[in-house]
């Protein structure tokens, strides 16, 4: 069972403060879907919103084309995977996963098949009779999924579960999260503030801030074509590297002209650009390092951060602006030498005083 | 010959092996200071009396003299006491009456009152603030609610034309009513401990019970209850140690009577050593009321541990 999920109009008041401002959304039928945006954002409280544990104050949310917002959570058919867990701490695992079931009148034959199952995807069936609290905190994780497993949900709502694992272990999460999803084929919902698990696992990105949404895309759309400067900024590490420049429309391309007398030929046409003050953005990877007075600017070199297969240098240009490039991973370049920065431009990104992006066109 | 120069690294490193490490652990006397005032008080006040009574269990003694060593005398002659065994069952009696009600009325209180708004905050001071009251206000005032022909029950029964039970006088109510006005003093403190435990349940866990389709009936048997077992348990063994020492409220609303069946094992005490000055047996009395205590804590305690594995 699967679900397609409507999101109209939504908004969200707690007392004089607006979380959520007149939001609409739809997700796909078997979609996993990211909510990705930092704290405070609005993004739990829509995904609260959509299990029956916080209020529409407006708006309606419908699963499968039937209004769901006024029925209470355990009538929604969906399941819900929590940031702590919550699991019940004096029931055993297997108690955990039947109460849901039981509380419905499950025969306990079809309920034993079903944690059985949900056990042997999980890879936990010894760890059916203990108690959560003799659980280590990724088998409380998987715990808490196979809860969710069991009732054969029309859709999954994640609330950053994996923010309380460790590094290692997140990141295997993150993998058998992917094939879970790929296994049930069904609807899942995933928030989160931590950009690469919003990457690696959604079909498509909600990035939330400030009671909206900024865009919706898939994870390289996100990445490549930015709608927002708060996108751009938003996702990437490091974050994309931001110039106040003066553009030069006279050409079919827009040139963008950084204080100081550099500049960098974009490949976004002039045509749909009116005003003169743009933000200059480009990712760091796509700022190669060469020979001083070789590429677009000169910089010294701040910092370097050797990651392994890169290494990125933080550069100093004249007008004391920072620029993050990439270099190989056995870069020669060292702290205080002087270094040339070349940008491309095709791969630059002109964003307008209230924030909005442009790109070069598609290829 | 090895002309090499001495590596100065050995011999730095041999001078601090012998330095020992500070334990942070390891005992510091001095500390001793701090619980010095506190075993003082703790020895003279607690233990010497324990010893004390029991040694004067053992023998016949009054206020001028200790008397004679007897054996088990005194303890004989209690058991042979009618008087004795009545007040002992009485007090089983009023156990039983208080401990019950305190423990489920307080945890209903608690469920009741376990919510943010300003109404709730205001009762639950309400219901704490019987527990300020010294016993004399507490007697008072029940004394007046129970009082034949002008007291608040008999005039609540008057509007209805009908005789309010004899609550201090009826020897099959006395009881009942010293029991009534107990649990009215008593129930703040019960209600305050369950209160604190529902507010220590997680949220998160009754959001996930809403998701499991739990209905308020299922929620509290298989969420809630189970969540403050442990300070249920505590609850009971307070009380039964607080209830078994029960003196002003019988002494004040009904002197023990009608026909000692309100006495309970403390004013028994309480008369045999201080108004027919027989100190052993009174001491003897006083270890019996010891032991009991002890057993029924201690049983409680055993009973309910093996069930309360929370994590």
């Amino acid at each position: 069972m699967t679900a397609h999920i409507e999101i109209r109009n939504v908004s969200k008041h707690f007392g004089a403060m607006t979380v959520l401002d007149d939001l609409s959304l739809s997700i796909e039928a078997r979609e996993f879907i990211v909510f990705l945006g930092p704290s405070g954002c609005g993004k739990s409280t829509l995904l609260r919103m959509i299990a029956g544990l916080e209020t529409v104050d407006s708006g309606e949310i419908a699963i499968n084309n039937e209004r769901i917002d006024h029925l209470p959570p355990g009538k929604r058919g969906i399941a819900m995977v929590f940031q702590s867990y919550a699991l019940y701490p004096h029931m055993s695992v297997r108690d955990n996963m039947a109460f849901g079931l039981e509380n419905i009148g499950m025969s306990r034959g079809v309920i034993d098949e079903r944690i059985n199952e949900a056990a042997r995807i999980l890879e936990m069936p010894h760890l059916l009779e203990r108690k959560p609290g003799q659980l280590s905190g990724g088998q409380r994780q998987r715990v808490a999924i196979g809860r969710a497993i069991v009732k054969e949900p029309k859709a999954f709502l994640f609330d950053e579960p994996l923010s309380n694992l460790d590094a290692a272990l997140r990141t295997r999460t993150r993998i058998e999260l992917a094939q879970l999803h790929q296994r049930l084929q069904s609807t899942m919902i995933f928030v989160t503030h931590d950009q690469v698990e919003a990457m690696t696992l959604a079909d498509r990105i909600v990035v939330m801030n400030n009671r909206k949404i900024e865009q919706i895309g898939s994870p390289m759309e996100i990445y490549e074509r930015p709608a927002t400067k708060f996108v751009a900024g938003f996702v990437g590490a490091p974050a994309m590297n931001f110039v106040e420049v003066t553009l030069d429309r006279s050409n079919g391309n827009a040139t963008a002209r950084f204080a100081g007398g550099m500049s960098v030929q974009t490949e976004i046409a002039s045509g749909q650009l009116s005003d003169d003050e743009y933000t200059f953005g480009i990712r760091s990877e796509d700022v190669r390092i060469v020979p001083a007075g070789q590429g677009n600017a000169d910089g010294m070199v701040d910092v370097l951060e050797r990651l392994g297969e890169r290494t990125l240098i933080y550069a100093r240009l004249g007008n004391g602006q920072q620029i993050v490039g990439s270099d190989v991973g056995n870069s020669r370049v060292a702290v205080g030498h002087k270094v040339g920065l070349a940008f491309d431009g095709r791969k630059s990104h002109l964003f307008n005083k209230a924030g909005r992006a442009w790109h070069a066109a598609e290829v | 010959m090895d002309d090499r120069p001495t590596m100065p690294q050995p011999a730095i490193s041999a001078a601090s092996a012998r330095i020992p490490s500070v334990d942070i652990y390891a005992p510091q006397w001095r500390n001793f200071i701090f619980v010095a005032p506190f075993l003082f008080f703790f020895t003279t006040l607690l233990l010497v009396p324990l010893f004390w009574g029991m040694w004067l269990s053992f023998h016949k003694a009054d206020t001028f003299s200790s008397g004679n060593f007897v054996g088990l005398g005194n303890y004989i002659r209690l058991f042979h006491d009618k008087v004795f065994l009545q007040s002992v069952w009485n007090t089983f009696y009023f156990v039983l009456l208080t401990v019950p009600s305190l423990a489920l009325i307080g945890l209903f209180l608690a469920l009741c009152l376990n919510r943010r708004t300003r109404s709730a905050a205001v009762l639950r001071t309400l219901f704490f603030s019987s527990s300020v009251l010294s016993v004399t206000i507490v007697t008072l005032i029940w004394r007046i609610v129970f009082i034949p022909n002008v007291g608040l029950l008999s005039t609540i029964y008057g509007w209805f034309g009908a005789t309010a039970p004899a609550f201090i006088s009826d020897p099959d109510l006395a009881m009942i009513g010293i029991a009534i006005a107990t649990v009215w003093w008593c129930i703040g403190l019960p209600m305050m401990l369950f209160l604190s435990a529902l507010q220590q349940i997680p949220q998160d866990i009754y959001e996930a019970a809403a998701l499991d389709n739990a209905n308020r009936w299922q929620t509290l048997r298989s969420i809630t209850l189970p969540s403050i077992k442990r300070t249920f348990i505590l609850v009971v063994i307070v009380q039964i140690v607080l209830q078994f020492q029960l003196f002003g409220q019988a002494w004040l609303m009904t002197r023990g009577g009608p026909n000692n069946l309100t006495k309970p094992i403390v004013l028994y005490i309480y008369d045999t050593a201080f108004r027919r000055w027989d100190l052993g047996m009174g001491a003897a009395a006083s270890e019996i009321l010891f032991v009991l205590i002890l057993i029924a804590a201690m049983a409680q305690y055993l009973v309910t541990r093996n069930k309360a594995d929370m994590t």
